[in-house]
């Protein structure tokens, strides 16, 4: 008889304990962080009355794809011409250009600094240490004037991203890291310096490749100032210009059409950031069962 | 011939730090060595200069009998085994094994029977898919002995391989690693800094002390003949009883702090040097062994601290009233340093250890008479350290 009700009070006791307020707080947040993304999709679904009509337009009555059929046509037809095809192959090509490039030179980098021994050494991470901490934006002037021979074109909207102090920081602190016994026994085995860096160090370094590789992806995907100084021309483009000019060059803007363009460059970003990320969390997994 | 012959071999690091001062050592064919010494003595460094890992700063070494001082770790032509293993996390236990088999080009079929055969020698057969994350301690020691060996190197170098396993897993490794050395048949440099690990692995042991090669030979002739107080204290668990005596004017009596000890003709014509020591103050040594609770002669009365009953034997710790000599990093392996410290704690001067037969009718705080086995007591001199013939 009395069970029953210990129990019960017991699982309300446990209940009680939950942190509600902490909860309360999150959610709060979470709507916050989640909201906008999720108006963004629906209103891109969305006539553009229907986008426009406040938080009503957040619970829509009707969904369309005329946004997107609208976009997949050539579109700017006022004063220049472009396919949304051709933004893509713009902002991937740049994209490429910058993560593969960016992986390349600033894991080398990155392992010079942790693993070899020479003059200067310190000098040398002092200095990426403190081009960490200088914004892009300082230095936007002297390199659109160092760089200005380049404009539009595809490789000056990658250049000065490949080598990033940051990714090069990430990769020094990853490799001081592994173990350098790894190494000397490749040595031993009568791996020279490269093999070991491809056949070794790099298929365990895996977690700062992904990590690298999504950072610096969402960074020059969705960059906008340095295009927008580098580039007149709609055939070099990248998608987050498009995106600006479609704006400003409306009479009257479409936000319909405005919400679907976003939803397109939002959506790369996010696969990009699943794929790796899923290797990213099997490489810290084999790196724990290593022990 | 695969001899590792090292000649005057030194190490200076540049910020001047010398790690090894001129070494002369000759591992040979088939030879298992072994060299032991303290934490920071400068063993790994010693044996990563024969890897190639670390440059030599002058000297010369030769492996087979050719100068390799400018050869790369891979022109060697030697296997290593590691502390930590260092196997490669993202190869498979087969991959790990012919990875250096691989990079030497040798035919698939080659490689597969050397892997095969391994993998059968160390029973590693049915984890040749296997990654080593997945291994325990000891199939990972037995991947590691098993990348060494599809080599067919010139020579085995092994750096504390045992020390990461457990203690009975290291015993049995132990028996295992040289079962394999002595199939495989080639020199082989093993570093540790376990003393009993040491004594019973190798056909010669070099004992090392801050750069300085000490002594090498046979385990027995190093327990039964130290060259200097150092290796004396370091080789032996429980170590050597070491106390500062001073002998009479006439060179026949040792003072040990109030008692007396009449040295035996016999033990001046082992060591005629000792009658040179006539007045002077000497280290006098004696191995817990050498002293019996039964038996004639000589005897030093001590104190008894504590007792440790090991079923077979009893660890008697007893204080004397004479000074100790006291080895400045003796190091050793840590249960040593445990018991000495506990053995300290207790009481200041229950320094001193005899290893009697069990059941004997002792209890703390007995003062009793030990015999004295001259005839194995050592003498150093107290300045030098070195061993008194």
């Amino acid at each position: 008889m009395t069970l029953v009700p210990t129990s019960r009070k017991r699982r309300r006791d446990r209940l009680d304990r939950r942190p509600w307020g902490v909860y309360a707080i999150l959610l709060v947040m979470m709507l916050l962080f989640t909201f906008p993304v999720y108006y963004l999709i629906v209103g891109s679904f969305e006539t553009p009355a229907q986008t426009l009509d406040g938080l009503r337009g957040a619970a829509p009555t009707s969904l369309t794809l005329a946004n997107y059929h609208s976009l997949s046509q050539v579109f700017f037809s006022q004063t220049i011409t472009g396919t949304l095809k051709g933004f893509y192959t713009v902002s991937s090509l740049v994209s490429l250009l910058v993560v593969g490039g960016g992986l390349f030179v600033n894991s080398l980098a990155g392992y010079g600094l942790a693993r070899l021994q020479f003059k200067g050494r310190r000098t040398l991470l002092l200095l990426v240490i403190v081009l960490v901490i200088i914004p892009f934006e300082a230095i936007a002037v002297p390199l659109y004037y160092m760089l200005s021979g380049l404009r539009n074109t595809l490789v000056v909207q990658a250049l000065p991203f490949i080598g990033s102090a940051f990714s090069i920081y990430l990769f020094y602190t990853f490799f001081l890291a592994l173990p350098p016994q790894l190494e000397e026994a490749a040595k031993i085995d009568g791996a020279g310096p490269w093999r070991t860096f491809a056949q070794i160090i790099l298929p365990n370094a895996k977690p700062a490749f992904a990590s690298v590789a999504i950072l610096s992806f969402i960074q020059i995907w969705s960059s906008y100032l340095w295009p927008l100084m580098m580039t007149q021309s709609p055939n070099v483009y990248p998608l987050s210009i498009a995106i600006g000019n479609l704006l400003r060059q409306q009479s009257t803007p479409n936000y319909g059409e405005m919400f679907a363009f976003g939803v397109l460059l939002v959506v790369p970003m996010a696969v990009f950031f699943i794929v790796f990320q899923r290797w990213f969390i099997r490489s810290v997994a084999s790196l724990a069962v290593k022990g | 011939m695969s001899e590792i012959v090292l000649h005057n071999v030194s190490k200076t690091y540049d910020n001047g730090y010398a790690a090894i001062h001129n070494i002369d050592l000759t591992v040979k064919e088939g030879e298992f060595m072994v060299v032991v010494g303290p934490s920071g003595c400068g063993k790994s460094t010693l044996l990563r200069m024969v890897a190639g890992l670390e440059t030599i700063t002058s000297g010369e070494l030769s492996i087979g009998g050719q100068v390799v001082n400018d050869f790369t770790p891979g022109e060697r032509d030697l296997a290593m085994v590691f502390q930590n293993y260092a196997l490669y996390p993202h190869m498979t236990v087969a991959k790990n094994i012919a990875y250096s088999l691989k990079l030497r080009k040798l035919p698939k079929d080659e490689i597969n029977r050397r892997v095969k055969e391994a993998a059968e020698i160390l029973s590693l057969t049915e984890y040749l898919d296997q990654r080593p994350g997945r291994l325990s301690g000891g199939q990972r020691q037995r991947v590691a002995m098993g990348r060494a060996i599809v080599r067919e190197p010139k020579a085995f170098l092994m750096d504390e391989p045992l020390s990461n396993l457990d203690a009975k897993l290291r015993v049995q490794m132990r028996s295992e690693i040289l079962q394999i050395q002595r199939r495989v048949g080639v020199a082989t440099l093993y570093v540790t800094h376990d003393q009993v690990e040491a004594m019973t692995m190798g056909d010669r042991v070099t004992v090392l002390r801050a750069g300085v090669l000490q002594q090498c030979d046979t385990a027995q002739n190093l327990y039964d003949k130290p060259v200097n107080v150092f290796v004396a204290a370091f080789v032996g668990s429980p170590s050597m009883n070491l106390l500062y005596a001073k002998f009479d004017n006439d060179g026949t009596t040792l003072h040990i702090g109030s008692q007396r000890l009449t040295i035996p003709h016999s033990v001046f014509a082992q060591r005629p040097s000792l009658k040179a020591f006539a007045g002077r103050e000497i280290v006098f040594g004696i191995r817990p062994e050498d002293l019996t609770l039964e038996g004639s002669g000589e005897t030093l009365q001590g104190r008894i601290g504590h007792i440790e009953a090991l079923g077979s034997e009893l660890i008697v710790h007893f204080g004397l009233d004479a000074r100790n000599y006291v080895v400045e990093d003796k190091g050793g392996s840590t249960e040593e340093v445990e018991e000495m410290l506990e053995a300290t704690a207790l009481t200041e001067h229950v320094r001193n250890v005899a290893r009697v037969a069990p059941r004997s009718q002792i209890k703390p705080g007995d003062s009793i008479p030990l015999h004295v086995t001259m005839e194995r007591a050592h003498f150093f001199d107290a300045s030098t350290g070195k061993s008194i013939w």
